[in-house]
């Protein structure tokens, strides 16, 4: 913990505003430009509809697919959530049965390590071999995806009190609760909000692995079946919607942090 | 009767180089209500010395009595303020100052206007609210002096507690600590690194020479109370500050292959 980098700074967040507005303003301008751009080439150089279509006629498929596309992107976005909100029910405990016993730090915590390393994306065909081709399979990568990055971040989490505080708190004879409630567990809020972070741009990722190897609906699953059919602009408003849908569920984290966490140090 | 009594107390670490020896035979009686100072250069076991009194951690050898019994587990007749303030950034000041009082159930109310007056009495009245974050780093370190004397310990064990500010909070803060022990007098156990530090706050100062650590020298202190600055520009201030340094530099050499 840092003493002599908080001082007072009564005027930092005001600055903080002004150089996001920035940022956000810059990044805006670049894309406006750059799809400005794609438009202008695609028209420039007449490249088939097929191959890359223009902004315009992308556009113009999603306001004519749009009941589709919102239907598909709620079975992805279920499927996102489902897994997401089962990976923080499972990682966060298991992260604090980790840090409790001795044991299970010697056990379990190296075997999810070395699970970590197999590809999740080559579990998926499996997954899809043993419990069907229903929504199940998709939360399942979802939550394997997510699973990783909060144990992880709980776990450090959970050991990143300082040792003076917990001398402290030692001498003050506190019982194991008292210090996970009071010192611990508000320890680690800001590590594990960094790993659910990490954890949901995973997850919209996780749930189109999930629908490429097999199924009926869902966003990847409307990518596959335009791409084949040669609907490329379709396959485009679908890419669109998913990152739409991946910048809204970090942004929605992000706020929840503050809201939650607002000790945080922001970024 | 002694407040803290000390005999013969030995604290060894094992490390990848065979056992380390932190302190070797140190004995000390300390008075109670006494204002004493450990001073050294590092490695001289001193906080190890102050986590051994606050029974942090087990000696290897030797005795130490608190109000004459030993010492099994942390006792909560102790307040320990460390060199950082180590607040609790999600708690307010005045949460972060009940912490203590919360963990032990100690009466709320009590509690409470203990720690508005402790608050005030350190001069941060009106920052109740605040959060640590919005605190400069001398402003944190009160807070934490707060905190450790909340459950009104008769023990006061202070880590260095100055040493990360700047030299003039650094002295502000000190003649402050000898403010309030003065008005709510306490057995002070004070590390620090700095011999003028250590001297101008003691009743008695501990030189400690490091490898092993051991204490090299006991100086009484026979300056008024109160202290002030200008008691550091006088002879005797002088001829204890040298005193002190012989004996740490003295010892820096010896014992070792």
């Amino acid at each position: 913990m840092t003493v002599e980098t908080t001082a007072l700074d009564g005027d930092e967040p005001l600055e903080g505003t002004e150089s996001t507005l920035k940022s956000v303003a810059g990044a805006t301008l670049t894309l406006i430009a750059l799809v400005a751009l794609w438009e202008f080439l695609a028209r420039e150089f007449q490249i088939p509809v097929w191959l890359l279509p223009a902004p315009s006629l992308i556009g113009e498929s999603m306001l004519e697919w749009r009941s589709e596309l919102l239907g598909h992107s709620l079975v992805t976005l279920y499927e996102t959530l489902a897994g997401f909100a089962l990976a923080i029910a499972i990682s966060i405990p298991l992260a604090v049965a980790v840090v409790y016993s001795p044991l299970l730090q010697n056990t379990i915590y190296p075997i999810l390590l070395a699970l970590q390393s197999m590809p999740k994306v080559a579990i998926a065909p499996l997954l899809a071999l043993w419990i069907g081709f229903g929504t199940l399979p998709k939360i399942v990568v979802v939550f394997l995806v997510c699973f990783f990055p909060i144990i992880v971040a709980t776990t450090s989490g959970l050991t990143a009190v300082p040792s003076s505080l917990m001398d402290l708190i030692r001498s003050l004879s506190a019982t194991s609760v008292q210090t996970f409630v009071k010192i611990r567990f508000p320890t680690a809020m800001p590590h594990i909000f960094v790993g659910l972070k990490i954890a949901i741009t995973f997850a919209v990722i996780g749930a189109v692995i999930g629908e490429f190897v097999g199924s009926e609906n869902g966003l990847g699953y409307l990518i596959l079946v335009s791409t084949s059919q040669s609907r490329t602009p379709l396959a485009f408003g679908s890419l669109v919607l998913l990152t739409v849908m991946s910048i809204v569920l970090y942004y929605a984290i992000a706020l929840i942090e503050r809201v939650v966490v607002p000790w945080a140090p922001r970024n | 009767m002694s407040k803290i009594e000390i005999e013969g107390l030995h604290k060894t670490y094992a490390s990848r180089n065979g056992r380390v020896a932190a302190l070797a035979d140190v004995t000390l009686s300390i008075k109670q209500n006494e204002f004493v100072t450990l001073v050294g250069p590092s490695g001289c076991g001193k906080s190890t010395l102050l986590k051994l009194i606050g029974a942090l951690i087990r000696p290897s050898r030797g005795k130490l009595l608190f109000d004459g019994a030993p010492l099994f587990h942390p006792t909560r007749d102790v307040g320990i303020v460390f060199q950082e303030a180590v607040l609790l950034e999600w708690r307010t000041v005045l949460d972060n100052v009940l912490l203590p009082a919360e963990i032990l159930g100690l009466d709320k109310r009590k509690s409470r206007a203990r720690a508005m007056d402790l608050i005030a009495l350190v001069g941060l009245g009106g920052f109740e609210r605040r959060y640590p974050r919005e605190l400069s780093g001398g402003m944190q370190q009160r807070v934490s002096l707060c905190r450790a004397l909340i459950h009104n310990p008769s023990v006061l064990l202070m880590d260095e507690p100055f040493a990360a500010l700047d030299a003039m909070t650094r002295e502000e803060l000190g003649f402050e600590l000898m403010r309030i022990w003065d008005a709510d007098k306490k057995t002070v156990i004070f590390v620090t690194h700095n011999i003028s530090e250590a001297i101008l706050l003691a009743d008695r100062v501990v030189a400690m020479s490091p490898r092993p650590g051991r204490i090299a020298r006991v100086l009484d202190v026979a300056l008024a109370r109160p202290r002030t600055i200008e008691m550091q520009f006088t002879e005797t201030f002088k001829s204890y500050s040298q005193e002190i340094r012989d004996v740490i530099y003295q010892g820096k050499g010896a014992g070792r292959p």
